[in-house]
């Protein structure tokens, strides 16, 4: 269909202004991160002067919580594609009989709720001596990325054409070797994108770090903006200046990363 | 029997098998990934239920079982029932919001024009926030004195007082599914925008030649197409909306007076305020089979649809 390019730029408009409206709040967090201690009752519509009173405190009282839940996101990203790049080449290229059964279990595990997993891991966790502890949440966080990555890798290892994996087999490689040096090369970008998301997915996590720790020995940050909230709400500036920390990952993928985001979203979704 | 005397037909077989299991190997450690952090937790969960927890459970270790008491008390509390009836408002809210306003964007900026794909992706970014960054800024913005909302609405003298976003027992509500609709705006828009993609050109070529306008060709070409992919971003919304509670916790906490409180943010009091994990297992459990029936529910209907 061709349109006039006035039609075209009005569209462009259009979708300046929607885009803007749906990004407000976002604009609003930085802005009000912006804004000094005291005045936060009527925040201007713009920060005319900035003050970064907000983020040196958000980083003296988060900077912890931010590295922890650093190590908690990187060790889930590691652990996930550990257990996903396997299962995934396995249920692509291994003709397993019963593979459709396993897969529509991980389809099922989409409908369990996180606060059943997290009652139960309650008790467990007491029992092993794993509240508390990185590996406890990294292994919990993990739930989220693992079924998610292991369809999108799937997916993909499945279009990689069967004569390069055919060749490897008869130069005498293994299945674990063309695994690593055949069909994980070819993977790079569903590699990129399910590392992409488990990143996030524990980044995320609120729930299993609210309810698996009982001291702050291993607090992410966003049960660190949680308590915040409730301890802080007079200073609402290093509460927003934490918030948009928090939201730095999300927001660097989003501009160094748009197509392998937009790839996870319909990849997982669809299948 | 030696493995000497074997003779060559079994050996053939061993290998088979090792291959076999070789391959399954392979699919180990996620399935005991899997059975460990979902199977393990429904299961302990329906056990769960059926015994009494306390705040010294833990130490103790005595948790006796008491038979379907749990789900009687549940069912028989008025805050049960509230807590469903708020899931449901909260879901069906949340859904046609999301849906509706996703489709709308889908739609404009399927009609290609300069920079869209640029703005397309922008719009991700509600969706990857965490939730509780999204559920603070919302709660702040919100708020009835100092938030912005009504600061706007008092500026265009729509308003004189403000509207108790968040502490009025009727308003708050409202406020969390708003919050929830933005957040999954993005999801809707990009996978209904994918499907709009793969709708052939040619068919809305011929629905123009047979005369028909925007309207029509949308009621008669865009949605019987797109109704497959529409279904999956619905049931896949439902699967996600009930189990929503980051967003809750942080915007209202369950309040004002349990007003927003739904089925998962009451399982999540049960357990871990009050420590009676055996009524906020039943409570949970309740939500697994909500879900899981919405689920195999689409699963039926889209092997029927795909048989036809």
């Amino acid at each position: 269909m061709k349109h006039g390019p006035a039609r075209g730029s009005l569209s462009t408009l259009v979708g300046v202004l929607l885009l803007g409206v749906m990004l407000f709040p976002v604009y609003w967090m930085v802005n009000a991160s912006l804004q000094p201690a005291g005045t936060m009752l009527t925040a201007g519509w713009f920060p005319r002067h900035p003050d970064f009173g907000g983020y040196a405190t958000a980083l003296r009282d988060q900077g912890r919580n931010l590295v922890t839940s650093l190590v908690v996101a990187l060790g889930t990203v590691v652990l996930t594609l550990g257990l996903a790049v396997p299962a995934a080449y396995a249920l692509a290229r291994l003709r397993l009989r019963g593979a459709t059964a396993v897969l529509f279990g991980i389809l099922v595990t989409q409908t369990v709720p996180g606060i059943v997993v997290a009652n139960a891991l309650y008790g467990a966790y007491t029992d092993l001596g794993l509240l508390n502890s990185y590996g406890g949440l990294i292994l919990a966080d993990s739930t989220t990325g693992v079924p998610f990555a292991v369809l999108v890798l799937r997916a993909f290892m499945r279009s990689i054409p069967g004569e390069i994996i055919d060749a490897a087999r008869v130069d005498g490689a293994g299945r674990l070797r063309v695994l690593w040096s055949v069909v994980l090369p070819l993977s790079r970008n569903a590699l990129i994108t399910a590392g992409l998301f488990s990143f996030l997915f524990a980044w995320s996590d609120f729930l299993f770090a609210l309810t698996l720790n009982t001291t702050d020995s291993v607090r992410p940050v966003t049960v660190g903006v949680y308590e915040y909230l409730g301890a802080h709400t007079n200073q609402w500036n290093a509460v927003m200046a934490t918030a948009v920390l928090a939201s730095v990952p999300a927001a660097a993928l989003l501009v160094a990363a748009q197509r392998h985001l937009a790839a996870g979203i319909t990849g997982g979704a669809l299948r | 029997m030696r493995s000497g005397s074997r003779p060559a037909p079994d050996g053939a077989a061993r290998a088979r098998l090792r291959a076999r299991v070789s391959r399954w190997l392979f699919l180990l450690p996620a399935l005991a990934h899997l059975s460990l952090f979902f199977g393990y937790p429904v299961v302990k969960n329906v056990v769960m239920s059926f015994q009494e927890y306390s705040v010294t459970t833990f130490y103790t270790g005595a948790a006796p079982f008491v038979g379907l008491r749990n789900y009687t008390t549940a069912l028989s509390a008025d805050a049960f029932w509230r807590a469903l009836l708020t899931t449901v408002l909260f879901t069906a809210g949340s859904l046609a919001g999301q849906f509706v306003l996703g489709l709308a964007l889908a739609l404009f900026f399927h009609r290609r024009f300069p920079l869209g794909g640029l703005l397309r992706s922008l719009l991700l970014l509600p969706w990857l926030l965490p939730l509780v960054v999204s559920g603070t800024t919302w709660r702040w913005m919100l708020d009835t004195d100092s938030g912005v909302v009504n600061q706007a609405l008092r500026d265009l003298h729509l308003l004189s007082s403000g509207i108790p976003w968040l502490t009025g027992t009727s308003e708050a509500l409202v406020s969390v599914i708003l919050v929830n609709v933005w957040v999954g705006i993005p999801f809707n828009t990009a996978i209904l925008y994918g499907g709009l993609q793969d709708i052939p050109a040619h068919l809305y070529e011929a629905a123009k030649l047979d005369g028909a306008g925007r309207l029509a060709s949308f009621r008669h070409v865009t949605w019987p197409l797109l109704r497959p992919v529409a279904g999956v971003v619905l049931v896949l919304g439902v699967v996600y909306t009930v189990k929503v509670l980051d967003i809750i916790l942080v915007v209202t906490g369950g309040g004002p007076a349990d007003a927003t409180q739904t089925l998962a943010t009451r399982s999540y009091q049960l357990s871990f305020q009050q420590f009676e994990f055996g009524r906020g297992a039943a409570t949970g459990n309740v939500l697994v089979l909500v879900s899981l029936a919405f689920a195999l529910v689409h699963l039926r209907a889209d092997r029927r649809a795909r048989n036809s």
